[in-house]
């Protein structure tokens, strides 16, 4: 894992000096809260329906067993004993005082950690594959080029103003497990025939309430010209990118404005100019940064195999453990998502167990995962058994991966003041309507994703099954969207009609996965079925008038 | 109302009142511009030597485009004065400087020590921009 010098060091603790001063003249009454505002989102703390929620970035969401700790005690010391992990990878706090900021990004930045970037109309926390370093298809390791990322983006002094916020995604396998094509910029690295390691730029994708599939901008970028290429993508648009309206303000909207064609023309145009500025880091740099994400000591003698007699203990591996590229080992997840639970919530003690067992098991390291669950990446096989039962105890061995009953959902209308409706009832009684996992099982992968508002913070319109939540007159109603998808075959998700309140959309859940269980042919998963037979025979039965007598 | 002016250069102010960048296009004696947000700073390029102020107006904090104006200017190596007009706060002051400014007149007056603080967040700095700064990169591989 990165680990700071005294440079990096130097800039969280002046942005920690820096905020303390800000928030006393804010608590003297020397500034007011619209001064104030710009201030604190700068340090990811929002003003919520109850209290301040504090958003902490973990970069490329790759943590340590000392700070996944801190997470934890953070959690007791200023919150209510619990934290919420987001589809940005990163963690967030409900229930934050104003007058503990301070102290809490001072914990923070003793373990190499901050809030800095989570919000504002600036570059935002980089994310990437949570099996980065560890997946069997692996191609490039991503994170030394997510921790040069983190460094350029931060406190960026040009494109601190943005029209809107901007996320980037880098990913180096095949497979992307990042929702790459879903952010203002993704990058994947690829290799030509050659044999050189060059970047994919796709820019202008997005969610919220336009959503867009990223365009290939950049085919093959030289990784030493990386950071170039960005401040060209970024100089576009921080001089083209609409301002008049903020929910045309996204990256997404002027490539489509301008077409891929012409965005791409202006940032070749910029990027020969910057070339000749020197501003790309030396190789050098990223030699430095790449000596510190060296395979860790893997066992050579490690064996593959495996005990399976526990039927559930088989169940859990089945489901949530993941082919590693070191034979002997396996790739961990821990799912976030119990039956009746709140996705993507952990307790104090809860992280601080996992915590523990990253420590014991997976060389000192952890990852969240944007579908909110934890990862543990380099686990010898021969270690399964006993993290499982330690995991189970804990309530932590949920062995839904991937299945309905792995929901994304957004904080919603019960803590954020942007939402329109609550999440969180509804995955809730989602996940108590599917908890039989052997019912799970026999719907096979199926990404179901709430999001209480249009902003998709939920990631809604790139589930096999997507929820809107909107409200309507006054009263909350929900959306149903089948057939997107995240990945190399990304799509967008389709309304299938009028919406449904709280316990109507259960329903219309349910029926849907009914029609897909009539229809699906060999192998297919509920979005291969849909995208077969289409949208029709799922409106039929969601929308099937109840027959009067039975 | 009496426009504060922070001046961090040795040079005489100019005293020439700035003109629009349609105006400068017509005026081939004009040392002053002010640029607007919508305006594009390349169009000075051609015109770099006769210029010795150009404003770039902040009619909002939150529109960012004037980071970019200076930063070109800079960068195709404009010399004179670079002043950032209008809705310039404290709290900017540190990124304005990093991109070229070395001239502020806000609407709310700063003191000069306040600034001075400003640009001294940052103890050290990630990117090389035009401020001369070497960035944290240059420092860990010394040439």
């Amino acid at each position: 894992m990165y680990q700071y010098d005294q440079y990096d060091q130097a800039m969280v603790d002046a942005r920690v000096a820096e905020f303390r001063d800000q928030v006393e003249r804010r608590l003297a009454g020397d500034i007011t809260e619209d001064q104030f505002k710009p201030l604190r989102l700068k340090n990811g703390l929002y003003l919520q329906l109850h209290a301040y929620m504090l958003r902490v970035a973990i970069p490329y969401g790759t943590l340590s067993s000392r700070q996944m700790r801190m997470l934890g005690d953070i959690a007791d010391k200023y919150d209510r004993g619990y934290g919420h992990f987001t589809t940005r990878q990163n963690i967030q706090y409900n229930w934050i005082k104003l007058q503990d900021a301070p102290d809490i990004l001072a914990d923070l930045a003793s373990v190499e950690m901050h809030a800095i970037q989570t919000s504002g109309n600036c570059i935002r926390n980089t994310t990437s594959d949570q099996f980065a370093g560890a997946a069997a298809d692996e191609l490039v390791d991503p994170r030394p080029y997510a921790e040069l990322l983190r460094q350029w983006s931060t406190f960026h002094p040009e494109f601190d103003y943005l029209p809107r916020k901007f996320k980037i995604a880098i990913i180096g396998s095949e497979t992307d497990r990042a929702a790459m094509k879903l952010h203002d910029i993704g990058i994947q690295l690829v290799q030509n025939d050659a044999g050189e390691i060059g970047c994919k730029f796709y820019v202008g994708g997005g969610m919220g309430r336009t959503p867009m599939i990223a365009p290939v901008i950049g085919d093959f970028v030289p990784p030493l010209q990386m950071i170039s290429y960005l401040e060209a993508c970024l100089r576009v648009y921080n001089r083209y990118g609409r301002r008049d309206n903020k929910y045309k303000a996204r990256i997404k909207i002027l490539v489509h404005e301008i077409g891929a064609d012409e965005y791409r023309r202006q940032v070749e145009e910029e990027f020969a100019h910057i070339l000749t500025l020197g501003l790309e880091p030396p190789a050098a740099e990223l030699e430095r940064i790449k000596g510190f994400f060296e395979q860790p000591g893997f066992d050579a003698n490690a064996s593959d195999e495996l005990d399976l007699s526990d039927p559930d203990f088989a169940l859990w591996v089945d489901q949530n453990v993941h082919a590693h590229k070191q034979p002997g080992y396996a790739i961990v997840n821990i799912s976030l998502k119990p039956v009746g639970g709140i996705p993507g919530d952990a307790t104090a003690d809860q992280i601080r167990l996992m915590a523990d067992l990253a420590l014991e098991h997976s060389f000192d390291e952890l990852r969240v995962t944007h579908a909110q669950n934890i990862v543990l990446p380099h686990v010898k096989k021969a270690d399964l058994y006993g993290l499982w039962q330690k995991l189970d105890e804990a309530g932590l061995a949920s062995a839904n991966l991937d299945l309905i009953g792995d929901i994304i959902a957004c904080p919603g209308l019960d803590y954020c003041s942007l939402a329109n409706a609550r999440s969180i009832p509804v995955a809730q009684k989602i996940s108590e309507r599917f908890a039989d996992l052997g019912r799970q099982r026999e719907l096979g992968e199926l990404k179901l994703k709430i999001s209480g508002c249009i902003n998709a913070c939920g990631h809604h319109h790139a589930g096999h099954i997507g929820i809107l939540g909107v409200d309507r007159k006054g009263v909350e109603n929900y959306q149903l969207l089948l057939g997107g998808c995240e990945g190399a075959d990304t799509s967008l998700g389709t309304i299938t009609g009028p919406g449904f309140n709280e316990d109507g959309i259960v329903d219309a859940v349910e029926k849907a996965t009914d029609v897909y269980l009539a229809q699906r042919a060999d192998g297919e998963r509920f979005v291969d079925t849909f995208r077969r037979i289409g949208m029709a025979p799922f409106k039929e039965a969601i929308y099937a008038k109840e027959a009067v007598n039975g | 109302m009496v426009e504060q002016s922070l001046r961090f250069r040795d040079d005489e102010p100019v005293g020439d009142p700035a003109v629009t960048v349609d105006a400068f296009a017509d005026q081939s004696n004009a040392t002053a511009v002010r640029i607007e947000p919508g305006d594009d700073a390349r169009d000075l390029l051609p015109h770099l030597d006769r210029l010795a102020l150009v404003e770039v107006n902040f009619p909002a904090y939150t529109d960012g485009r004037g980071y970019s104006a200076a930063r070109i200017l800079r960068e195709h190596g404009y010399a004179g004065e670079l002043r950032a007009v209008g809705d310039v706060l404290l709290d900017q002051l540190s990124h304005m400087r990093r991109c070229g400014f070395d001239s502020f007149a806000p609407n709310q007056a700063i003191s000069v020590e306040a600034a001075e603080k400003a640009f001294a967040t940052w103890p050290e700095v990630y990117q090389k921009t035009v401020d001369g700064r070497p960035a944290i990169w240059a420092k860990r591989h010394p040439a």
